[in-house]
């Protein structure tokens, strides 16, 4: 065991950017690191009981079109309504023909390697999200919470 | 290659779930023994280096064969 430490601060409710944290947790935990996350604003929905996470094609021409959609459709096309429940859908079988984890296992899988999971108290207030409706093996805590953990880590990431 | 005492079929998997469950069988393997992992995700070559790196554990193998990769990981003590 490498007995290192990683904190990463996670910001972001998309199925897609779901992915960095947990995947980075679950495999710095594999080689040994002691791992605090932390879910702030939106990434709050991560530890949802039940995850419905979508991703959207609007505002990010990054993201790859299937059937050469983003050849003929116009941006705008990425608004009409619809859209980004059929994406998600695409990406979700795609993530399960490639072999890739979802985002429920690998979760799971941070929790069995003893992962710290810390939800932001103030966006839960913020946002009146009910604690029954988050997973129970999290704890609560606020910036200098984790400050606490940070300050002793050897890796900090913002995702 | 040599001989082994436990075997992980990860093929199919893509990352970081070779890793993961590589780690799952070692935890369960004493020191010394060999865990013989086949895998088809072509950045687990690179990966399972790093891991065996980093945690000890000792990489006495690696080769490919027809899209898959095999390893030889030893726990270490």
């Amino acid at each position: 065991m490498s007995g290192k430490n990683l904190t990463i601060i996670a910001t972001k409710g998309t199925l897609d950017w779901a992915y960095p944290p947990f995947i980075l947790s679950s495999t710095a935990a594999a080689l040994g690191y002691n791992v605090s996350m932390f879910f702030t604003f939106y990434g709050l929905q991560l530890l949802k009981k039940d995850l419905s996470l979508s991703v959207s094609p609007l505002g990010n021409p990054g993201m790859p079109m299937p059937l050469g959609m983003d050849k003929w459709f116009p941006v705008l096309g990425t608004t009409i309504p619809g859209m980004q429940a059929m994406m998600t859908g695409m990406m979700k079988s795609t993530i399960k023909s490639k072999g890739v984890a979802s985002v429920a296992e690998l979760r799971s899988l941070c929790l069995e390697a003893d992962v710290k999971m810390i939800g932001c108290q103030m966006t839960i207030d913020l946002f009146d999200i009910k604690h029954e409706d988050l997973i129970e093996e999290i704890d609560l805590g606020g910036a200098a919470t984790y400050f606490e953990h940070a300050g002793e880590s050897d890796i900090n990431l913002f995702i | 290659m040599s001989d082994f005492n436990q075997e992980l079929d990860a093929r199919g998997l893509n990352c970081p779930l070779p890793i993961l469950r590589a780690k799952k069988k070692l935890n369960a393997m004493t020191a010394g023994e060999v865990l013989k992992i086949i895998a088809t995700d072509p950045g687990s070559v690179k990966d399972f280096e790093a891991f065996a790196t980093q945690t000890g554990n000792e990489l006495m193998g690696s080769s490919e064969n027809d899209g898959e990769f095999q390893f030889l990981l030893k726990k270490g003590g």
